[in-house]
């Protein structure tokens, strides 16, 4: 697996992981806030995960591939770059949509022939398990609310984006969809810049300090 | 000279740094121990990735090889990763005796086996409670309640 494919794995967790993080402490229940929390932080522990593989083959460590790229060189789709706090319908939304396409990317990787790759897709697909358990008992509870199928609607090009061309007539089935023209990773939205601005702002403070 | 049985009784005196109450022997984490002269390899592997208590645990084993007088070389393991099955039965009895349900169950999950397993109370003992939250304080915790003493309780995940 070569590092821009890894790169992509690691932004998407990477930005995911920071927005979910903003649902701390106005999540809409102390449950949630406590979910998000801790989801938040296994995405961004899986992130830091593909990052260290991905920085092996740079040269480079994963910190580096985190904070120290600008918005431009990041990989991520679209569909993890959208800010959604305080938009509880669009978040769980994202968060099925995402999960759903996730779980279909990590059975490929589960498959790699290179047992690192292999190992560490086992790992954090038993770890995103309980983010597809979360995600798939919100999608219940909503499923007949018109915002939460609004929100499904708008963001159904953005999750097909997620995916590999070949690995999207697997998340069609899953979700019950068609296939439409996907919005590909590529082209960043304009909600990236300013999260990266918040994201990087420590880091690039005191340029090379170690915290 | 040191020797591996002398490696793990001093590995299994180092607390889990946010579960004190269990070794780090007794979560199972580390996988193996080799001795070569006086380099000792141990082979790590973390509980869940987005653990903040990973770094902690690698240099509390770091340490306590360099307390032995030898040359530590911890190294974290990808491949055949750790899944809660690996906790040992000293582990369980200690997670529960302090109030901590430890893990149901094997290894991998459903939805369908949280809610419908028997998750027994680790202060009362009954087996009337309900899942709260899947997440918890800590990645590795859910919230269950019990019905019978009316006290919420941490329990372990099955991963």
């Amino acid at each position: 697996m070569n590092a821009q494919a890894l790169l992509s794995l690691a932004d998407d967790e990477l930005i995911l992981g920071w927005h979910n993080s903003e649902w701390t402490g106005i999540a809409p229940f102390l449950e949630e806030d406590v979910a998000f929390s801790s989801i938040a932080q296994t995405e961004i522990g899986h992130a830091r995960a593909w990052y260290e593989l991905a920085a092996k083959e740079l040269g480079t460590d994963a910190d580096s591939l985190a904070f120290d790229r600008e918005p431009d060189e990041y990989a991520c789709s679209p569909l993890v770059e959208l800010r959604m706090a305080e938009d509880w319908a669009r978040t769980i939304a994202r968060h099925w949509l995402y999960e759903t396409a996730d779980s279909i990317r990590i059975q490929v990787l589960i498959n790699s022939v290179d047992g690192e790759i292999r190992g560490l897709a086992e790992k954090i697909d038993r770890e995103e398990t309980y983010h597809r358990m979360h995600a798939e008992m919100w999608a219940e509870r909503l499923r007949d609310e018109q915002a939460f199928r609004d929100a499904v609607d708008e963001l159904w090009p953005y999750a097909l984006g997620v995916l590999r061309e070949d690995q999207r007539p697997l998340l069609c089935d899953a979700v019950g969809r068609n296939e439409v023209e996907a919005i590909e990773r590529g082209e960043h939205t304009e909600d990236l810049r300013p999260l990266w601005e918040e994201m990087t702002m420590v880091r690039r403070s005191v340029p090379g300090a170690s915290w | 000279m040191v020797t591996v049985e002398r490696v793990w009784e001093a590995l299994a005196e180092i607390p889990d740094p946010e579960i004190p109450v269990i070794s780090l022997v007794d979560l199972g984490v580390v996988r193996d121990v080799d001795v070569d002269g006086n380099r000792v390899h141990i082979g790590f592997t973390p509980t869940f990735l987005g653990c903040p208590a990973l770094e902690v645990m690698r240099d509390q084993m770091a340490e306590r090889i360099r307390e032995l007088g030898a040359e530590p070389d911890v190294e974290v393991l990808t491949e055949d990763g750790w899944t809660s099955d690996r906790i040992t039965p000293e582990g369980h009895r200690k997670l529960r005796d302090s109030g901590f349900a430890p893990p149901s169950g094997r290894s991998p999950v459903t939805l369908l086996q949280i809610q419908t397993t028997t998750n027994p109370c680790p202060y009362c003992g009954s087996s009337d409670t309900r899942l709260d939250n899947l997440f918890g304080p800590t990645p590795c915790r859910s919230i269950r309640y019990c019905n019978a003493c009316r006290q919420p309780f941490e329990q372990f995940k099955t991963l």
